[in-house]
């Protein structure tokens, strides 16, 4: 993409001037089209701090009300625009604080650029104030990371950052950068980085294997799609239905996947892995051909891995090889980038149609409907199910807002049912299943894009995980809508002690606050529903909003999700009840 | 179980030993040697990595290895595609030297060298497979050794390598 803006080209390959690290920080940054940053402050990073007062009209700082909160607000920015998140905070514990959340980029392939301010390098090693091994504890989570102890490294290496972060398979990268070389001088000059000479983010596409797998799909006469994340972070979404219509092949999605494709495309059969569609997971063992694209097979997704669609022939689209036959042996593997390759794989491919095949997975459909929907969507009980709040949300946003879930009961449940007509509308901690995401990651997704409906939907555990950005919707007054789905209790552990501990609830019972009073001591508008004639108009009131807006909805305590692959059984194994 | 000898050319950099060493741990893998040095391309390092691992399990830690930005490629090998060594020294009193015949015999059957004599001690060389040093070992450890240490493997292939090429396709 080569749309730099004014601002940027101001910084980019400009004559050569003196200025101090800190400062060449923030160019650096304004360089690589950064608008918006999210951190806190402290002694280690106050240099660059000070220069963020001088550049505040060109770089936003949000002040987050947590370290971890800066994460996964640059992480939802992130999701929803497919731009380099960022993250800046101090040294020791304001760095080990992102921790977390860069845990969650690294699974969660989310490019993101994290900088913590370092002690002086003469104090490195020395257990200084404040001083703590953040290149050291950073290194499993991280895509790269590097720490710079002179001024004059600090543009090549935050160049180097965003060229990593967002290349290839994206994903985090941190810099931790030394007071001294905050302070020092350097000539500045800035040059964005297009290669690492050990680094091939985007393999070659093989021919040949592109071939054979047109071959295996031409002539399959039961093949699945599985897609992930993978098309989204590829920009593929277009290349992508082109395949699954001119085929004709039922497609399944993991988490990271929804949004991809309409949830109402015809061909959209449905979610995968563990509190997954019925059909599409008993269908993985009876298909012929799966075809994986931008999906890692997680096992959360696949389920026993020796009774994964054994009787299939496996093709793998993907950009990262480690990811080849790292969990399921492929018979046939296209390495390279999913836009890419789904653009050459088309033409080879034969139009069909599969409708007796489809028509299976529309059977099981309606036993799920039967067991699982009816009930969770249209309940004739009379507590609130958390299924049919976000039937209500579906219908205010015409599945056109961004849905920002958190991890638990509400997180499936919402994942299940939101209904999505834009890519990037599903933003979730898939892989790293961080409680406290929801809320910060929210506060991201609607910076980076106002104009889009962004609802937060939250458990009450998740939520109290990181409740202080509210302080951060406030101050800044972003209009994100937060729906908590209150049911007291820490719902998915409660479900697995139902099931699998005899309902033995250690530990799950949560006494709440009144969320609504915490809501409104931040001054946001705030409402309470616990009866179904009183939810339709209150999701109403909260999309209409135009600011900030809080619903807690007080739902059934003790529902489940089902189905339900339970942990360590095979895919078809899967429970309606 | 297999016994791999995992070769890793690498950028120079502080960290890397980490970020490579991780990978293992992750896994619960025991690193059995390691050794980092300079390879035959200016600039580029080299790992050699001794493991005992299943074959499926080694090509899943190859991946995981070349992923990391500043590593340009991994390998795996079996002994038989290797040349390799490892070295050791022994510190041992001077009196034996003279007052033990045996030990000149042994030093001169195993074709250990020594390094340095002086009144107190004499240390030595000895580098080759495994078994020989550990035999050496053996037949001094009779005579009582004050100090005793072993390098990790170090390992040439029989095949090439190509690094150059990759490097040059960079930058090309």
């Amino acid at each position: 993409m080569n749309t730099n803006t004014k601002k940027q080209t101001k910084y980019l390959e400009q004559a050569t001037e003196r200025i101090t690290g800190s400062e060449a920080v923030v160019r650096s940054l304004i360089a690589e089209g950064v608008d918006i940053i999210y951190g806190y402050p402290g002694g280690a990073i106050m240099p660059v701090y000070d220069e963020f007062y001088k550049y505040q009209d060109e770089i936003h700082h949000v002040l987050t009300r947590h370290e971890q909160g800066a994460t996964h607000a640059a992480q939802g920015y992130a999701r929803i625009s497919g731009k380099v998140g960022v993250a800046i905070a101090t040294s020791g514990p304001g760095a080990t604080n992102l921790i977390t959340g860069i845990a969650d980029a690294q699974i969660d392939s989310t490019p993101m650029v994290c900088i913590t301010g370092q002690v002086p390098s003469h104090l490195l090693g020395s257990d200084a104030f404040q001083e703590t091994d953040i290149v050291g504890i950073s290194t499993p989570v991280t895509k790269w990371n590097h720490q710079i102890t002179t001024a004059e490294e600090i543009p090549e290496v935050i160049a180097k950052a965003f060229y990593i972060a967002r290349s290839g398979r994206p994903g985090p990268v941190l810099i931790d950068i030394t007071k001294d070389a905050q302070f020092d001088s350097l000539d500045f000059t800035y040059q964005k980085c297009n290669g690492v000479r050990s680094y091939t983010p985007v393999p070659e596409i093989n021919k040949e294997a592109l071939m054979a797998s047109a071959d295996l799909i031409n002539s399959a006469k039961k093949p699945l799609i599985v897609w992930g994340q993978g098309v989204i972070l590829g920009q593929a979404e277009e290349e992508f239905k082109a395949v699954v219509e001119k085929t004709g092949i039922p497609a399944a999605w993991t988490i990271m996947g929804v949004s991809a494709l309409d949830t109402s495309h015809p061909l959209n059969v449905g979610m995968v892995g563990m509190h997954g569609n019925y059909a599409p997971n008993i269908l993985t063992n009876e298909c012929d051909v799966l075809i994986a694209i931008g999906m890692r097979f997680d096992d959360r997704v696949t389920g026993k891995l020796s009774e994964y669609a054994k009787q299939a022939k496996v093709i793998h689209f993907e950009i990262d090889p480690a990811e080849i036959d790292k969990n399921v042996k492929t018979d046939v593997a296209v390495l390279g980038d999913a836009k890419a390759s789904l653009a050459q794989l088309l033409p080879l491919l034969q139009k069909n149609s599969h409708s007796i095949w489809l028509e299976k997975f529309n059977e099981l459909s309606k036993i799920e409907f039967e067991k699982v929907i009816k009930n969770d969507l249209y309940p004739t009980k009379e507590g609130l199910t958390m299924g049919e709040v976000i039937k209500e949300i579906n219908v205010q946003s015409n599945g056109k807002a961004a849905i920002v879930s958190d991890v638990g009961q509400h997180q499936m449940i919402a994942c299940r049912y939101a209904e999505f007509t834009q890519s990037r509308g599903n933003i979730t901690s898939g892989g790293l299943g961080t409680m406290g995401f929801a809320l910060p990651a929210a506060i991201g997704a609607k910076m980076a894009t106002p104009d889009r409906e962004v609802v937060a939907v939250i458990g009450d555990g998740g939520y109290q995980m990181t409740i202080q950005e509210l302080g951060t919707i406030f101050q800044t007054k972003t209009a994100v809508k937060i729906v908590v789905l209150n049911n007291d209790f820490l719902g998915m552990v409660r479900q697995w002690q139902q099931l699998f501990f005899d309902k033995r609830y250690a530990s799950t019972v949560m006494t709440n606050p009144d969320f609504v009073t915490i809501a409104k001591g931040y001054h946001l508008k705030a409402k309470r529903v616990t009866k179904r004639e009183d939810l339709a108009e209150a999701v109403e009131t909260m999309m209409a909003s135009k600011t900030p807006y809080f619903l807690e909805v007080c739902v059934e305590k003790e529902d489940n999700v089902f189905p339900m692959i339970p942990s360590g059984a095979s895919v078809s194994e899967i429970r309606l009840e | 179980m297999n016994q791999y000898t995992i070769s890793v050319y690498t950028e120079n950099n502080i960290g890397l030993l980490n970020r490579i060493s991780a990978i293992f741990q992750r896994r619960h893998i025991n690193i059995e040697s390691m050794n980092i040095s300079d390879s035959e391309i200016e600039g580029v390092s080299r790992f050699t990595i001794l493991v005992n691992m299943t074959e499926v399990n080694v090509k899943k830690i190859i991946g995981q290895i070349e992923k990391q930005i500043e590593v340009i490629k991994a390998f795996y090998h079996m002994d038989d595609d290797t040349i390799y060594l490892e070295s050791c020294m022994f510190k041992i009193k001077s009196d034996l030297l003279f007052e033990e015949r045996q030990i000149q015999n042994i030093i001169k059957d195993s074709d250990a060298r020594i390094v340095t004599v002086n009144r107190d001690f004499f240390v030595l060389e000895k580098s080759g497979r495994r078994r020989e040093i550990e035999m050496l070992y053996r037949e001094l450890s009779a005579f009582g050794i004050m100090q005793f240490v072993r390098s990790g493997r170090i390992a040439v292939t029989k095949d090439e390598m190509r690094i150059s090429t990759i490097l040059d396709a960079f930058n090309n």
